[in-house]
């Protein structure tokens, strides 16, 4: 068990490799509870939450979700964040470790009409992920989750329990996210667990959540970014919407060119025996060329990844990763490393 | 679990099983389940000298790399080849087989030794 933004997590129940492993094909459990969530209501919170993301909500129909990031004056990222539209409002997922970053955020940034409320310590969150997992669930519900759109969300019962049942995940296979009150979440662990044991359901910790999440793409915010990245710089130009009007952080975006910010945020390839960390210098040549933010083995390709931010005069040129004094050749390589399908809209 | 009673330890974690000059080395079932999954091993060759004490290779889990310090002075005799393919016999069979290296000429170096219960006790279990 580790201590991670206040809650105690399971790094791993059985092995790292074997969870990772069933996620890519069959299915695992992870407990999520420890993320936030924060609902916004009253007659102007949607014109409040534009202004707080840098994605385009108004398009969401009820139970519909997109991901987006929260920037600062600066175009810096304050957090990375899942909004749904809701029946009353919206519901924004936030990392648990920005919680309080995010919703002081939040309420020093309330247009009037705009009622903020943090759901996150009454609300419990399981993803079931892998090709298996939508089936798993669906012998436990009469929701046709099996005809859920990806980004797509649905409130009913899962096991007897009442859920906000929703196509998302951070893994990059296809699956759901269960947000349920805390109470009944041990019994849903359990339903599913069972329900899921003979097409190879097990539970899967923080660990596995990081190795698949890295082989998706997917950026981890403190490590990938934070409030000195810019979206650009990010490689997530494709969430700042700034056609939509006027938004926290949209006079500096204007400033810059996406095609061209002041980092670049690479995926690089290494070698069977080649495992980067998060901190090691990139080099290109003998030249400092960036860092890496997160990295480590892929399971699923057999060798070591990472993902990093380069200069970009340097991005072009041959890159090694300096491993503990040894420059170790790296291959730029496409985000994400593996699969994908599901990790955006 | 095996009988542990002819292992000694390191306080940095590696078993040894001496017979006679020869010995068996290896990682303590406490120290994989802190490194988790092992990916690779790093191994001297056949012939190569140990000294008790001495780094003499590292293993990289998916947590972290970690230097390999030889419990005696030796030569080194045999590689647990297997590794190579299945290097999760680490985790899953720390004390048999999930051998690193065995040794011949095999003498006592400076390294006070521990048994089971005081490595334990050290390594805080």
């Amino acid at each position: 068990m580790v201590e991670f933004a206040g809650y105690e997590m399971p790094l791993r129940y059985s092995s790292m490799r074997d969870e990772h492993v069933a996620v890519r094909t069959r299915a695992g459990l992870f407990d999520l509870s420890h993320m936030g969530e924060v609902r916004l209501t009253g007659s102007s919170a949607e014109a409040t939450v534009q202004r707080l993301v840098a994605n385009d909500v108004s398009t969401l129909t009820p139970g519909r979700a997109l991901y987006s990031v929260v920037c600062n004056d600066q175009a810096g990222i304050v957090d990375d964040v899942l909004v749904y539209r809701v029946e009353d409002g919206f519901l924004i997922v936030v990392n648990a470790s920005r919680r309080q970053v995010d919703l002081e955020w939040m309420a020093a940034h309330l247009l009037p009409g705009t009622e903020l409320r943090d759901e996150s310590d009454e609300t419990a969150l399981l993803a079931v992920q892998g090709p298996e997992a939508v089936a798993i669930v669906q012998t436990l519900t009469d929701q046709d989750v099996s005809g859920l759109r990806s980004f797509s969300s649905v409130t009913g019962e899962v096991a007897g329990v009442p859920c906000r049942i929703s196509r998302t995940g951070y893994t990059g296979e296809d699956g759901l996210e269960l947000y349920c009150a805390p109470a009944p979440a041990p019994a849903l662990w359990d339903a599913l667990l069972a329900a899921g044991a003979g097409r190879g359901l097990i539970p899967a910790g923080l660990g596995a959540r990081d190795t698949l999440r890295l082989e998706a793409g997917l950026r981890l915010y403190g490590q990938d970014m934070d409030e000195t990245v810019d979206p650009y710089s990010c490689g997530l130009a494709w969430t700042v919407k700034l056609g939509k009007g006027d938004f926290i952080g949209a006079s500096r975006l204007h400033e810059l060119d996406p095609d061209n910010p002041p980092r670049r945020f690479v995926g690089l390839a290494l070698g069977p025996r080649q495992i980067p960390r998060h901190g090691m210098a990139v080099l290109a040549g003998d030249t400092p060329a960036g860092e890496v933010t997160s990295g480590g083995f892929s399971f699923t390709l057999g060798h070591g990844i990472a993902t990093a931010y380069v200069a970009p005069a340097l991005a072009g040129a041959g890159l090694s990763v300096d491993i503990r004094g040894e420059a170790v050749p790296a291959r730029r390589v496409p985000l994400p490393f593996h699969g994908g399908h599901h990790h955006r809209q | 679990m095996p009988d542990l009673s002819g292992y000694r330890f390191t306080p940095t974690h590696e078993w040894v099983r001496r017979d006679g000059d020869t010995a068996t080395v290896g990682i303590s079932d406490h120290a994989q389940a802190q490194l988790g999954d092992v990916i690779f091993l790093d191994l001297p060759s056949v012939g190569a000298k140990l000294t008790a004490g001495a780094r003499f290779g590292a293993i990289e889990s998916v947590k972290a790399a970690s230097d390999l310090y030889a419990p005696v002075t030796g030569t080194v005799t045999e590689v647990n080849e297997s590794l190579a393919e299945t290097p999760e016999r680490v985790n899953t069979s720390p004390y048999e087989d999930g051998w690193l290296v065995r040794l011949g000429d095999v003498v006592d170096g400076e390294l006070d030794l521990l048994d089971e219960a005081a490595y334990l006790a050290q390594a805080g279990e």
